[in-house]
């Protein structure tokens, strides 16, 4: 469990990224910071590791005070997966995930089992253990920069726009991977997004924020979209466009799923494998 | 500390001030020299590297023999020029010359290289002629990259006119010379301290010159300005042909 | 080719004194660079003046700062520890540009993942930001070592041991051979000297050639400008 305890954040250049931010993120659950760009969303995540140091306030993970701890051993046991991977160019795939065990002193060749193992669960193939980054595609860098993030079986993993540099077929694949990975392994995960589909995909919990870290809504996708807490949520959910309005007309003896603007958005099924939280566009 | 003071009390001594073997002597020899190599060698290379860079051909040649040439050694060159054409003005001069082209015609090259594509291609697109583009657009916008080029070569030239009095040039290097065969200490401090000041004036003049061409609305980053786009070859092989048609 | 045959044993010598005085400015102003280079991009007022400095260092004509650098050192006129001192100022003043342009272009992405990762600042330096630097110092130091053999010959005028005396030699007893004897040697050394750049590059950077990232190409660019 991460604990936000009315927590700021002011930038030396005197801008107040974040004010007055309290939260608690579950365990074993994705948590998704959804908003635009300049909200806060960034700088919330990269506290949980001490990337940035919050300027008041308190940060917990499981009842401890990361003020307390040493940044550079705390990040080692913290995964963390951002945009463009930000892979070493300069080291081979297996390496690269191997980086946190062998910084944390894990001899060679254990790692490197371990980092092909990895490899197998994000879907990679094991030949590309040898390559260099450059010489993977957008995606597959993706997947190595989630293996290295998991590498050291970490309880945490805080995931920044992870997806956001790919293609928009790679990025659905990816995201039902990491759904997949995410059944599988039950980390506590930290998604941020500025994404609302990516973020009701993806979330047990989404956290809606406005400038300044303001959270304009919490709850399961669910509840965020039957009961909207204002207009700007409304708006940002797509709500108000009618575009979260779906109704369903028979067709050919089939349920289609259509939006207000009488487009097909989908065809409903008997025993839906989904938790009926997910609502696909 | 007392060496330097006996090689300013060289320098301002009234008898090195005037007559033949005179300090203002020897300098303007120093500065006609420099100034002449940099005026041929200039006439040579910039319309030279203006071709290159405008139209891209010969540039992968320009670029090894500009790099090439550093690992010539300028001493070895000025012998071998020197025994070719005996004692004189020649030599040295001819030697200079072949020094500063690579400076000046990798500076002209590289001027129009590091325009942005786009700012030529649309340059075309509103009809200038090549020759306009040339004048009109690379020339201007080229000129701080080129006067960093005359400003290496500038360095070059007065280093080397300075060895040159080896072979009989005269210029400051004299004093440095005849200072070290009449065993004169002093003399060689105070020509070696002419020769550092001349080049440290003629840098200013030069950094200064070079922050002064810069066109008003071009933001002067030279960093920026040497890294090229990448799609440069492309765009040149594609115009001329695209221009026959 | 009469003069070259016979004098075979002078010119190895003298290569020989070449090669001993051309490593060391070569090796030394790399590693001093490295920490004058983090300085520079670091800190952004530091780097103003110790570019100025630099700057006015390497506009420095090379018989000049050899005659001037005794009265500092305290060495004598003819020292060959001269030609080492000077040269490697020379190459301090090209490096340390190149050594912080090139930290400067290491990726935020990839420094600010590094971070994330656990990677205290001091190992982050040595296994991420300097190894990246690489093909950028690379270039460089191909410049300072190519430069270095060619004006080691500068110090034949004073009498220093090197190729160069074959310069002077061969003027004063009017041996053509001797002085293009001399030149091919020279060029010959910062060629072989360079090609042992390249190949101890390829050794320790096996990803520079996979990965031909543009920011590197363009690095390496500017690497090449700021040389001519």
């Amino acid at each position: 469990m991460i604990e936000f305890r009315q927590v700021s954040k002011r930038f030396p250049d005197g801008t107040l990224a974040v004010e007055d931010f309290s939260l608690v993120i579950p365990s074993r659950k994705t948590t998704v910071f959804v908003g635009s760009s300049g909200c806060g969303k960034t700088t919330i995540l990269r506290m949980i590791n001490r990337m940035i140091d919050r300027t008041s306030g308190s940060i917990e993970i499981d009842g401890e005070d990361i003020v307390g701890l040493d940044k550079v051993k705390l990040r080692r046991r913290i995964g963390y997966v951002m945009q463009n991977s930000g892979l070493l160019p300069h080291r081979k795939v297996v390496d690269n995930v191997a980086t946190v065990p062998l910084l944390n002193g894990v001899a060679k060749k254990e790692a490197h089992a371990r980092a092909l193992e990895l490899l197998d669960t994000v879907g990679l193939d094991r030949s590309l253990a040898n390559r260099y980054p450059s010489q993977l595609s957008g995606g597959q860098q993706q997947r190595v920069g989630v293996a290295r993030g998991l590498a050291a079986d970490p309880n945490i993993l805080l995931m920044d726009e992870p997806f956001g540099a790919v293609d928009p077929l790679v990025r659905a694949e990816l995201q039902h991977e990491l759904i997949r990975l995410q059944r599988e392994l039950d980390k506590t995960v930290v998604f941020v997004t500025h994404d609302i589909d990516e973020a009701f995909l993806l979330g047990d919990q989404v956290v809606i924020l406005q400038k300044g870290g303001v959270i304009v809504q919490k709850g399961s996708p669910t509840e965020i979209l039957t009961a909207p807490a204002n207009d700007f949520v409304a708006d940002f959910i797509g709500a108000t466009k009618g575009k979260r309005a779906l109704h369903i007309d028979r067709r050919d003896g089939r349920d289609v799923v259509l939006d207000s603007e009488g487009r097909a958005a989908g065809v409903l099924v008997e025993g839906s494998t989904g938790t009926g939280e997910e609502v696909p566009t | 500390m007392n060496l330097l003071i006996d090689a300013f009390a060289w320098i301002f001594d009234p008898a090195h001030l005037g007559g033949p073997n005179g300090i203002p002597i020897r300098l303007v020899q120093h500065l006609t020299i420099s100034l002449a190599v940099l005026v041929i060698a200039s006439v040579i290379a910039i319309p030279l590297g203006y071709l290159i860079g405008h139209t891209g051909r010969g540039r992968s040649l320009a670029v090894s023999l500009t790099g090439g040439f550093r690992a010539l050694p300028t001493l070895g060159l000025l012998i071998i020029v020197a025994l070719w054409l005996g004692i004189g003005i020649e030599a040295p001069i001819i030697a200079l010359v072949v020094l500063a082209i690579p400076p000046v015609l990798a500076g002209a090259y590289s001027g129009f290289e590091a325009i942005d594509r786009r700012t030529i291609d649309s340059a075309r697109a509103v009809g200038m002629t090549e020759g306009q583009i040339v004048r009109k657009v690379e020339v201007p916008l080229g000129l701080p990259l080129l006067i960093g080029g005359l400003r290496s070569a500038t360095l070059q030239i007065i280093a080397t006119a300075t060895l040159a009095d080896y072979v009989g040039a005269g210029g400051l290097g004299r004093f440095i010379f005849v200072g070290l065969k009449s065993n004169d200490y002093s003399q060689m401090l105070a020509g070696s301290l002419l020769v550092i000041a001349l080049a440290l004036i003629s840098e200013g003049i030069f950094a200064l010159l070079q922050k002064l061409v810069v066109p008003r609305g071009v933001v002067a980053n030279q960093n920026a300005d040497v890294r090229t786009p990448s799609s440069r070859r492309v765009a040149v092989v594609g115009s001329p042909t695209e221009e026959r048609k | 080719m009469n003069w070259v045959i016979e004098n075979l044993p002078l010119i190895g010598q003298r290569t020989l004194e070449h090669l001993a005085l051309s490593i060391p400015p070569i090796v030394l102003s790399f590693v001093l660079s490295v920490p004058l280079g983090w300085v520079a991009n670091r800190y952004r007022l530091s780097r103003g003046v110790l570019l100025t400095v630099l700057g006015l260092l390497y506009a420095i004509p090379s018989l000049p700062l050899l005659i001037v650098l005794p009265i500092i050192l305290g060495t004598g006129a003819r020292d060959s520890i001269n030609v080492v001192v000077a040269l490697t100022l020379y190459g301090i003043a090209l490096m340390v540009r190149t050594t912080s342009d090139a930290l400067g272009s290491v990726s935020s992405d990839i420094s600010q993942s590094a971070t994330a990762m656990g990677f205290s600042p001091w190992t982050r330096f040595w296994k991420v930001d300097l190894p990246l630097a690489g093909p950028v110092l690379l270039a460089g130091i191909r410049v300072v070592a190519v430069s270095t053999v060619s004006l080691v010959t500068v110090g034949a005028v004073l009498g220093i041991k090197s190729l160069g005396l074959l310069f002077t030699d061969g003027l004063q007893r009017n041996i053509v051979a001797e002085v293009l004897a001399g030149m091919v040697a020279t060029i010959a050394l910062a060629l072989l000297i360079d090609a042992a750049l390249v190949l101890l590059g390829r050794l320790l950077m096996p990803w520079a050639r996979a990965t031909r990232t543009s920011s590197t190409r363009r690095s390496r660019l500017t690497a090449e400008a700021a040389a001519s």
